[in-house]
């Protein structure tokens, strides 16, 4: 058990160090030893998606996996959306459209979005209620988010289209 | 700033402004507990009982104690610790009171009860030690039913409790009810009898429980920060069970990731961590995990309705009878008690309609199974649930359509009061009935519904007619006879020499987007920007007491307290203001705009920044008599009964025959919470209660084994509905000023929740009308479906079909 290794991670474009236990989970070494506490605990057995974070662009369980797995790896947190102290269009069209009450499972959707969107930037509708099923929220009933996450996509389609999309466009799939 | 939204005539109330909590919690800038970490600080896991029942024979935490990383161990005996008492001032006869200690002392009454409390260095560590316990129990037999607890020699949860009954109470029968059923009978009428049954539950918020407790030297203090609903409820509770007095004890909450009532009592693990904290003199953290919210979380829900109503040859209710049967599970919460359900469900069943006879027994039954406590609704979904059926039985028995018999029965004239002896102020039962099956029709559902009847398919059309009580002032709560009376609530609010407020409120934000709400109504009350109000609350320090948020008391009850107290501090303005301008208090008012304008001569103005100046940094100006500062409190309680909001829901289903699974197909809610201070809130409280409701009639369900093992320990076994489960929801608003609130409005927190399950039931069984099928009981799983579809011989088909 005491058996602890140096690992070093990039999370948000910075490299961070964490000396760990092999069983300690990322979602652990980012809240507690990162002090990235944006990042939920909902269930610590992969179905609610609180914990959802980038990890090379896909959307990943953070509870799922050690931290020790994620060495070589880039992540993204909520921590990592907006600049400058501005709401990104996502996180704004998530506020516009009440996608959020209690905002617990907030940041576990934007992350799923965020990949999703990357992924699918002409999504329809239920392509991203299909997607975002992947997470739970108690408070919304989904169709704010579901909303949130359809203006998102419309009005990035429509700046990529106008040249001034605020996401760089991703690389389709993996 | 946010610029002005012009809600209504310029005014903050009835605008969509944004929400002030949003940019923290979009950021993952939003504190909740488990982002609190101190210096020192040490990890609590429980110890949990693994048998239903049992009498405990030894617990060894040698082998605890030995983990690497554990500090310390301790059982009810180590600490010693006053267990949580929750009363009615009722005889024995009606009410048992009993004890939850804080960790289980002689014996275990569900599985999951914690029994020791296991301190570490780090979290990981801390299950370690709670792996290396051992605890012995003798099993005593599981009562894990109404069956179980009503046998001959059954067991007993609670030895004073016989018969494991808690709460026993007959609280109408009127005079008239046996001749009324006589009189259907005879004078070609309807008697219908239904029996429905709803699951338990769990709220579920995605936040699970938690608490930071450390001692404070400097202010000779234990600093409890945790996730409840009702901080000053867990301070005076909590300062009882350490014996301390309740000055000691400060509670204070983050942000909350939800609660819906499940944290509107007092949990036994966050006095067990605040005791060690106080003990060992360091910060101790204990964060329920998933798998303990499920088994040893306060459950909600599993109640059985006998109801039987007589109906007239017109359609028209003329006695209703029922016995309620809830099972409460091992213990009494704190401080509702077990009668919370009971009572709820005998004092309100006969819900929106003119019954004029009544009769009802409500009993609360002890079982070894996770206690429960209030879950958004109540008691109301199932008590909805009973009398709705009943109509949608008696339409079927007089072959009447199942809205018009709804129309022939709903309450039209206000204020009305009922035979439960309740007053229900103005709403409109009637028309969102009628706006909702219009609705309904307009969109051709009904057409459609009967298309898919003639090519086979299964698609219904369901109604569900509800009010609910809420603003529950002290007055209500002191009928129901609890020892803690809830009701009123205290608001605070304090100018600064900028002439910006800080609003406190004894209410608590878990979601319901209190800090821009009660925010909008001070912006209104004293002509402020909403940028120049900051609300704050979830501190026992900030407020000598407020009760917490649960049914919707927030906007009516805590919301007419914050008006009152910006309407007193308004006041001092205008005395000061009068003052400085040289003329009359009663040639003054506040000009909506920052300031404080003379009447007679509107060019003469004082702005608050003035006026502050003066209260605070040159208080040699101020008025003879009075004191620098601007500050006011107040407080508000309800009187009389409360109000009631009200709503219509309407949905289409189809059920399909091959794989029982039922789809939504439309939902429509028409509600009325009367004035409606920020419409996106309201819609976004009924979608969510809705979409809870949803998960309550065809998802959701905790059921046990025979010897008391729990069903569900996890999200693979319990079933929350996902986004593809939950449709778009409509939500049309009515409204109907309430005149009992400062502001007019009504509560709009629960609506949901309890509309959804029979709406959602009565639709199935419209769809399955042509099987002879009818189902009372919820959830509707698929297999409950095809098991009812195979009783009456109706052949499955292969594939699953969908709607035209």
């Amino acid at each position: 058990m005491t058996d602890r290794h140096l690992i070093v991670l990039n999370v948000n474009g910075s490299e961070h160090e964490a000396l760990v236990e092999p069983r300690r989970t990322l979602l652990d070494v980012l809240r507690h030893d990162l002090g990235l506490t944006g990042t939920h605990t909902g269930c610590e057995h992969g179905v609610c998606g609180a914990c959802t974070v980038l990890v090379d662009g896909e959307p990943v369980r953070a509870c799922l996996m050690f931290a020790v797995q994620a060495e070589a790896a880039e992540i993204r947190t909520v921590e990592s959306l907006g600049r400058d102290g501005e709401l990104s269009d996502l996180q704004q069209a998530f506020s516009d459209h009440h996608g959020l009450q209690c905002g617990f499972c907030t940041p576990g959707f934007l992350m799923l979005a965020e990949g999703f969107l990357a992924q699918r930037p002409d999504a329809g509708r239920e392509e991203i209620r299909e997607a975002i099923s992947a997470n739970l929220c108690r408070c919304t009933g989904y169709q704010t988010i579901v909303d949130a996450v359809s203006a998102t996509a419309a009005s990035r389609c429509r700046a990529r289209e106008a040249g001034t999309c605020p996401v760089p466009e991703k690389e389709a799939t993996p | 700033m946010t610029p002005r939204f012009d809600g209504r005539k310029g005014r903050w109330v009835g605008a969509s402004v944004p929400r002030r909590e949003d940019p923290r919690l979009l950021r993952g800038r939003g504190r909740f507990v488990d982002d609190i970490q101190l210096p020192g600080m040490l990890h609590a896991a429980f110890v949990r009982s693994t048998v239903a029942h049992g009498a405990i024979t030894g617990i060894d935490l040698t082998a605890t104690l030995a983990v690497d990383g554990v500090v310390a161990a301790y059982t009810a005996a180590d600490l010693e610790l006053g267990d949580i008492v929750a009363l009615l001032d009722r005889p024995l006869e009606e009410f048992v009171p009993t004890a939850m200690p804080i960790l289980a002392k002689e014996k275990v009454r569900f599985a999951g009860e914690p029994v020791a409390l296991v301190v570490a260095r780090d979290p990981y560590s801390a299950e370690d030690g709670v792996e290396a316990a051992v605890v012995s129990c003798e099993p005593l037999g599981a009562i894990v039913s109404e069956e179980t607890a009503f046998a001959h020699g059954a067991p007993l949860v609670h030895e004073e409790a016989p018969g494991n009954v808690l709460v026993d109470v007959s609280m109408f029968d009127t005079s008239g009810v046996d001749a009324a059923f006589e009189a259907a009978r005879a004078g070609g009428g309807c008697v219908v009898e239904v029996v429905t049954r709803s699951g338990r539950q769990n709220a579920l918020p995605l936040e699970t429980r938690g608490v930071v407790a450390s001692w404070d030297d400097h202010d000779d203090q234990l600093l409890v920060r945790m996730c409840t609903q009702v901080p000053h409820q867990v301070r005076t509770a909590m300062a009882r069970s350490l014996r301390v007095p309740e000055r000691t004890v400060r509670v204070t909450v983050p942000d909350m990731g939800g609660g819906f009532g499940q944290k509107c009592v007092v949990g036994r693990e966050e006095i067990a961590v605040a005791a060690v904290a106080r003990l060992l003199h360091r910060p101790v953290k204990w964060i329920e995990d998933r798998r303990e919210a499920l088994t040893a979380g306060f459950l909600a829900r599993e109640q059985r309705y006998r109801t039987r109503a007589a109906f007239d040859s017109g359609g028209r209710i003329t006695a209703l009878e029922a016995d309620v049967v809830c099972d409460m599970g091992a213990y009494s919460c704190y401080p509702f008690t077990a009668g919370i359900e009971p009572l709820m469900a005998s004092a309100e069943m006969p819900s929106v309609y003119q019954v004029p006879e009544y009769r009802v027994r409500g009993r609360a039954i002890t079982t070894n199974k996770a206690p429960t406590a209030p879950y958004r609704g109540v008691s109301r979904p199932q008590y909805v649930l009973a009398i709705e059926r009943v109509m949608e039985r008696a339409a079927r028995e007089l072959g009447l359509d199942p809205v018009e018999i709804r129309r022939r029965n709903v309450i039209t004239r206000f204020p009305y009061t009922g035979v439960n002896a309740i007053t229900y102020d103005p709403g409109t039962y009637r028309e969102s009935l009628d706006l909702a099956e219009a609705t309904l029709r307009d969109e051709g559902w009904y057409e459609i519904r009967d298309g898919a009847a003639a090519r086979g398919r299964h698609i219904g059309i369901g109604y569900c007619c509800f009010s609910e009580r809420t603003g529950y002032g002290s007055g209500a709560f002191a009928q129901r006879k609890m020892t803690v009376v809830p009701g009123f609530d205290i608001s605070e609010i304090r100018m600064d020499t900028t002439g910006s407020v800080v609003v406190t409120s004894g209410t608590m934000n878990h979601g319901q987007s209190h800090e821009t709400t009660l925010a909008q109504i001070v912006a209104d009350r004293l002509g402020l920007h909403l940028d120049q109000v900051k609300l704050r609350q979830g501190d026992t320090e900030r407020i000598a007491y407020g009760w917490g948020t649960f049914a919707s008391r927030s906007v009516t009850i805590g919301g007419s307290a914050v008006s009152r107290a910006a309407d007193r501090l308004g006041e001092q303005l205008c005395a000061i203001a009068a003052h400085l301008l040289g003329t009359g208090q009663d040639n003054v008012r506040l000009d909506g705009d920052g300031g404080v304008v003379q009447v007679d001569d509107p060019a003469r103005r004082a702005s608050f920044e003035e006026i502050a100046d003066v209260a605070y940094l040159r208080s040699h100006l101020l008025p003879k008599g009075v004191e620098p500062a601007l500050s006011a409190t107040a407080s508000f309680d309800v009187p009389g009964d409360g109000t009631f909001s009200n709503a219509t829901h309407a949905v289409v289903v189809e059920a399909d025959p091959g794989t029982g699974q039922i789809r939504i197909l439309r939902y429509a809610c028409v509600e009325d919470c009367g004035v409606v201070i920020h419409p996106q809130v309201v819609d976004g409280q009924c979608r969510g209660g809705i979409a809870q409701g949803i998960a309550g009639a065809l998802f959701e369900e905790i059921t046990y084994a025979g010897n008391g093992d729990p069903s569900a320990a996890s999200f693979i076994d319990y079933l929350v509905p996902t986004a593809t489960e939950i449709p778009d929801i409509t939500v049309a608003h009515l409204e109907t000023p309430c005149a009992f609130t400062e502001n007019g409005a009504k509560g709009a927190g629960e609506g949901g929740t309890i509309g959804a399950p029979a709406a959602v039931l009565n639709a199935i069984n419209d769809a399955l009308r042509h099987t002879g099928v009818e189902l009372d009981t919820t959830p509707v799983h698929p297999q409950t479906v095809l098991t009812a579809l195979d009783a009456a011989s109706v052949p499955r088909r292969e594939e699953a079909s969908t709607p035209s």
